[in-house]
């Protein structure tokens, strides 16, 4: 026996760790949920507990190495390499004036803009508070698309945030520790992100394939689809608000593992591969206008007015007299749609069939009609004359 | 004679001040999640792999090598955002099955390193593939380009990287 350990100690202390590996890896998966857009894989105590371990060793480098870092490029950039500032700085305090004229301009329209989806009812999320958090560094692997931000718990954060840049969404926070979160980035295999297309209005989710290139997947072919298509976040994943910028549509090709779907491959819209500072949305407001408050009652009253006047006219079947709603008198009311009486009473006439209780098994006997004799066209049988 | 060869390079076996062999794997695993950071192609090497075979085929010990494979592999696993234990277990097999070649082969030939290195990095990739996909039922995908990059990618730079790691062994 001990010869048997000893000749193969090598094979054993192989097979014993990848069994204690393999146990735990079985005890981190988790079943996804049907309701999921992606397997997040929340992981469990005890492996959270190592990953914080791990990046409590590794972020103070990391923070060093970035801090190095930047305050070589800032002595290069500020005090050594000035070629041309001169020149830029005019160009730039130019433009700062064109644009701030120009953002008066937006923000007055953005103002109006918000009034009206609000009266509109449209659910629509705005954001209202971000946090401006610094990347610091990265998984180191390719196969997981994972940066870390030096922002963590203590600064409000919590998972599944929405981590974007001003050119467009970035990923969502994984992991929060309290000085530092891991964000999963939106071309991660395992990330998932609600996308619509912006002209064809055409939803689909969002993931990474294994060369880091979000594709939105699960579509069936359409012709519609073109390049250089804009992909906007939808909103129905309830992580990132609707109508950020994911990318353009660079390629739409057949999706190999899963026919006959396509899988439309995305440029994003931000810099993925060299991410600086990035801004974490940590409030958004559900701007939910519902139809219940009174500028909702307004609102359908005046979709009523306007559905009254596209649609031909209609009359109060009761008084026959057109109805005026204040000064704005409605237009002429439509007659109402009512069956012609018939000429012969049949087994098919309305009120012809006795009821249930009256009626016997295997009765043959002919039904007795129980209608109104038929009145002529255009009189009601209350009497009341109906009204074209 | 090829006992004597077996006997001739277990008699070569090579050691590292302990301080190397902390640090060497340290750096590695530093420089992994912080260069790809400023260049993002960096990623497709995998420095962390490197000091494994190195450390697994200079030092020439299976136990050794599994041992080193699956404490790097796991640290590297505790920065991502995949289950823990994935990269521990192909680095644990790479460490083995280099250490179990290093006794067999000359390893001191540069040749052989950057053959050893390419086939090894295809095998951690395969490996990980296979446990992602097989074992753990993800959606992985396998683009075999990007595979063969990352494997002349590693094989060229390791040889350059076992030439300065060479500098810092005892005989």
């Amino acid at each position: 026996m001990e010869s048997f350990f000893s000749r193969y100690k090598n094979v054993l202390v192989l097979a014993a760790v990848l069994v204690v590996q393999l146990i735990a890896l079985a005890t981190q998966i988790h079943r996804p949920t049907a309701m999921s857009v992606a397997d997040t894989r929340s992981d469990g105590h005890h492996v959270r507990a190592a990953r914080y371990a791990m990046t409590r060793i590794i972020v103070p480098f990391e923070e060093m190495l970035t801090s190095m870092g930047h305050g070589t490029r800032n002595t290069w950039r500020n005090y050594i390499y000035l070629r041309g500032v001169r020149k830029q700085n005019a160009e730039l305090q130019a433009e700062v004036d064109r644009l701030r004229l120009q953002q008066m301009s937006l923000l007055a329209d953005a103002r109006q803009g918000q009034r009206l989806q609000q009266l509109l009812g449209f659910q629509q999320q705005y954001i209202y508070k971000t946090l401006v958090a610094q990347v610091i560094g990265t998984s180191g692997s390719d196969q997981s698309r994972v940066i870390y931000i030096d922002k963590g718990s203590s600064d409000g954060l919590r998972p599944d945030m929405a981590v974007v840049t001003p050119d467009g969404i970035v990923g969502k926070v994984r992991d929060v520790f309290p000085h530092v979160s891991q964000v999963l980035e939106m071309n991660d295999q395992t990330a998932g992100a609600g996308v619509i297309l912006e002209t064809t209005r055409i939803r689909g989710i969002l993931r990474g394939n294994a060369a880091g290139q979000p594709q939105v997947i699960d579509l069936l072919p359409d012709d519609r689809i073109k390049t250089g298509e804009r992909v906007l976040t939808s909103g129905g994943d309830q992580v990132y608000p609707r109508g950020l910028p994911v990318g353009d549509v660079e390629s739409v090709g057949p999706d190999k593992q899963h026919p006959p779907y396509i899988a439309i491959t995305v440029k994003p819209a931000a810099n993925l591969a060299q991410l600086e500072e990035v801004l974490v949305i940590t409030e958004t407001n559900d701007a939910a206008g519902t139809p219940t408050d009174a500028a909702g009652d307004a609102e359908v009253l005046r979709a009523a007015d306007a559905a009254s006047q596209a649609l031909p006219s209609i009359t109060t079947p009761d008084n026959g007299s057109t109805t005026a709603s204040g000064a704005n008198a409605a237009p002429a009311i439509a007659p109402q749609v009512r069956p012609v009486p018939a000429l012969h009473v049949d087994r098919f006439t309305p009120g012809a069939t006795p009821p249930a209780d009256e009626l016997q098994p295997g009765d043959t006997k002919p039904i007795t009609p129980k209608v109104a004799a038929p009145q002529p066209a255009g009189n009601k049988p209350d009497g009341k004359q109906e009204q074209n | 004679m090829v006992m004597r060869s077996l006997i001739s390079r277990r008699e070569q076996e090579t050691t590292f001040h302990p301080v190397v062999l902390v640090l060497v794997p340290v750096f590695a695993l530093l420089f992994q999640v912080y260069l790809p950071h400023i260049f993002p192609r960096i990623e497709l090497l995998d420095l962390p792999l490197l000091v494994v075979i190195y450390f697994a085929i200079m030092l020439r010990g299976p136990i050794e090598g599994t041992l080193t494979g699956m404490i790097i592999g796991l640290v590297q696993d505790a920065q991502t955002s995949h289950p823990i234990g994935v990269n521990g277990m192909a680095k644990s097999i790479i460490g083995y099955a280099a250490a179990s070649i290093g006794v067999r082969i000359d390893v001191e030939n540069s040749i052989t390193r950057l053959l050893l290195t390419a086939a090894f990095s295809v095998a951690n990739s395969v490996l990980i593939y296979l446990i992602e996909r097989r074992l753990l039922g993800f959606d992985m995908q396998w683009l075999w380009l990007h595979e063969f990059a990352r494997m002349i990618a590693n094989a060229v730079v390791g040889v350059g990287f076992f030439w300065v790691l060479d500098r810092l062994r005892r005989r």
